[in-house]
């Protein structure tokens, strides 16, 4: 029983760990997209729909991943190319991609695909204790690595150098010569292909089928997990995992009967982030803090 | 130039006005004609296949059932609040004879438009607000759920349910205590676990629950929420469940027992001949949840589809149930009750009223827990 839940709450964390590993990259490079929920949205119905017409989750996969690199290049053509401001046209984006995924999907409502199956044989899940662990599907084991390999790039590699100072000082970035923009384009489809791929993971994994505005607020969540794992990228992983048992084990309480109102336990991701944002800035360490050039435009002087 | 510009601006409005003003009117000429029109407001998009698609089911009967005389239209993802007010006026101001509100949140919305157009029909769906003009439309939804639970108690082998709601309304309390009145009538030993989602609709968020429920033991659930994900998951988990407001066979079809399917037809075809005919009134008494009209399985109000996945004597039971509740000999709200504390609720011999109904908060005995305040 105890294994079940806890394969719950790890598929719960999948979505917010691409997503939110994603949106760290954007942010640490200077760009906050508050527009997570609307390209997650058009990954997850890119992804259903050509899951649907083609039978296969691969090109679903991919097809997801493809559209929400397209929905963030709109992003970065104003926000970049036209040095638009950051949160607006972040809530815009998230607008336009609830919207035009609904009118995408409306065609593909109430119809049910086969999700994608777990990585391992099943037998392997049987294994007493460490069995949960191989009883995910791929997407899940590629997010961990996903984790891994932005944290070497980021905090090990040259380029994680260049983009982290793009972040920090544009203009200091700027005057050694790199160049901002290409490094913050860079940044911000990357960030929309991993929130495409965390929407393609709903309506293939977790519920095998497509709903209007299926993400129903994930991508605020991954948004707050960031800033809950003040812009380190492992801290992410813990942080899903945490804000999944919250939410998986206010449910599993109710079915107890315990008798904390579930209300409660569903804002508690919130005031965690809240509770991290005030220990970061009380400790005043600049390690932790946001990127300081976060959300100003760059525009190149000549 | 300061002046000019007034001028200018002051003649704009006077286009606008002469012209909005021509064209409310030719809108007036043209339901000379004999045609009723009757609009519906919905909540969501009809494709759906939920509470929405249910009721646009019901428009397409209209329209089949009255052709020509009815002309139908529907306004669509309409969000409750100030923009039902809005969208409501405009169906009033463009020559709609009858309109159909269908949520319970455009209730307020649809009583201050019917006070704007005396002359209006309007038809309000869930809601316990009425006007002269306003009349309110429900159905007996835990008689479906009744049978649910008749079919669950004889289907589980854990002993386990489980139940994911929405919200700790009345109409839902109905729902969870009518399952256990029916699931208690064929087995003693088994319990509901409910779990609240505290949405209507969010489909990971109701498959989490489904996967802790199971998780828990449960190996028949049931819903009270609207996307079809509880049943995929009961699907893939190989435990039954039951589907919400319209056949959810295709998601599930080895998991999905039976499902009560709201038929709005019957209901707004009866509305729209009596408009016809001269009879339509909006009742008499204080305003009520049950409304005016509070119709269940004996009125085909609501309909269960075919028995599947269970053994025939099973079926036998649920048929035995539902023809039951339709034709009244049984009442499912009827005493000796008591609720999952212990207080009596009812006495022998005495069965609750509609009033009573609407005023659920408790739970009877079989639930386990306490509604969340």
């Amino acid at each position: 029983m105890i294994d079940a839940l806890i394969l719950t709450i790890l598929m719960t964390s999948v979505p917010l760990i691409l997503a939110a590993t994603g949106e760290l990259v954007v942010e640490r490079s200077g760009v906050l997209n508050l527009g997570l929920e609307g390209m997650m949205l058009m990954g997850a119905v890119s992804a259903f729909a050509l899951t649907y017409a083609s039978g296969s989750l691969i090109v679903g996969l991919l097809a997801g991943i493809v559209a929400g690199c397209l929905t963030a290049a709109i992003f970065g053509f104003f926000v970049l190319g036209l040095a638009t401001n950051q949160v607006a046209t972040g809530l815009a984006l998230t607008i336009f991609g609830t919207g035009l995924s609904g009118l995408i999907g409306s065609d593909f409502v109430g119809k049910a695909i086969k999700g994608l199956p777990t990585l391992f044989p099943e037998s392997f899940s049987n294994i007493p204790l460490i069995g949960v662990f191989f009883a995910l599907d791929a997407i899940a084991y590629l997010s961990i690595l996903i984790v891994f390999l932005v944290w070497i790039i980021l905090f090990k590699s040259k380029y994680g150098l260049i983009l982290r100072a793009s972040g920090i000082s544009h203009n200091s970035a700027h005057s050694l010569g790199y160049k901002v923009l290409n490094v913050r384009w860079c940044a911000v489809l990357f960030g929309g292909m991993m929130a495409g791929l965390a929407g393609a993971y709903l309506p293939l994994m977790l519920t095998p089928h497509w709903s209007e505005g299926m993400t129903s607020g994930r991508g605020w969540i991954a948004l707050a997990l960031v800033v809950f794992a003040s812009w380190m990228p492992s801290r992410i992983i813990y942080g899903a995992i945490l804000f999944g048992a919250i939410t998986i084990m206010q449910l599993a309480g109710q079915a107890r009967g315990w008798t904390i109102p579930p209300q409660f336990l569903s804002s508690l991701p919130y005031v965690a982030t809240i509770i991290v944002l005030v220990l970061i800035s009380s400790r005043g360490s600049a390690k932790y803090l946001a990127p300081s050039d976060l959300t100003r435009p760059f525009i190149a002087s000549k | 130039m300061k002046n000019n510009r007034f001028i200018i601006f002051a003649g704009l409005i006077a286009i606008v006005a002469i012209v909005y003003y021509f064209a409310t009117n030719v809108e007036q000429l043209d339901d000379e004609d004999k045609t009723m029109k009757v609009a519906f407001v919905y909540l969501t998009n009809p494709g759906d296949h939920g509470w929405t698609y249910a009721h646009e089911v019901g428009r397409l009967q209209v329209q089949e059932h009255f052709g020509d005389k009815v002309e139908t239209s529907y306004v669509e993802n309409v969000p409750e609040g100030p923009d039902a007010t809005r969208v409501i006026r405009e169906l009033a101001q463009n020559g709609n004879d009858m309109i159909f509100t269908t949520s319970f949140g455009y209730m307020e919305p649809t009583l201050k438009v019917a006070k704007e157009f005396p002359d209006i029909k309007f038809d309000h769906i869930t809601g316990y607000m009425r006007a002269e003009n306003m009349a309110t439309g429900n159905i007996r939804f835990y008689e479906g759920r009744f049978v649910q639970g008749v079919v669950a108690g004889l289907t589980t082998k854990s002993n386990k349910i489980g139940y994911v709601a929405a919200f700790p309304i009345p109409e839902v309390i109905q729902g969870i205590n009518s399952f256990a009145q029916g699931l208690r009538s064929v087995n003693k030993n088994a319990t509901i676990s409910v779990v609240w989602a505290n949405t209507w609709y969010d489909p990971v968020k109701e498959g989490d629950a489904a996967k802790v429920l199971i998780a828990e033991g449960a190996d028949v659930l049931a819903q009270h929420t609207d996307s079809p994900s509880m049943l995929q998951t009961a699907e893939k988990a190989g435990v039954h469940g039951f589907g919400q407001s319209s056949d959810m066979h295709d998601f599930a079809p080895s998991a999905q027992l039976f499902a009560s399917v709201n038929n709005w037809g019957p209901y707004y075809i009866a509305q729209i001949e009596k408009a016809m005919d001269g009879s339509w009134t909006t009742g008499e008494g204080p305003d009520h949840w049950a409304g005016n009209t509070w119709k269940g399985l004996s009125d085909d109000f609501l309909v269960l589809t075919d028995f599947k996945n269970m053994p025939a004597s099973v079926a036998k039971a649920a048929q035995e149930a539902r023809d039951g509740i339709a034709d009244g000999s049984i009442n499912i709200f009827s005493g000796p009750m008591m609720d999952n504390e212990g207080n009596q609720i009812l006495a022998s011999g005495e069965v609750l009223d509609d009033g009573g109904l609407w005023a659920m908060n408790y739970y009877v005995e079989g639930v386990i827990g306490k509604i969340p305040n």
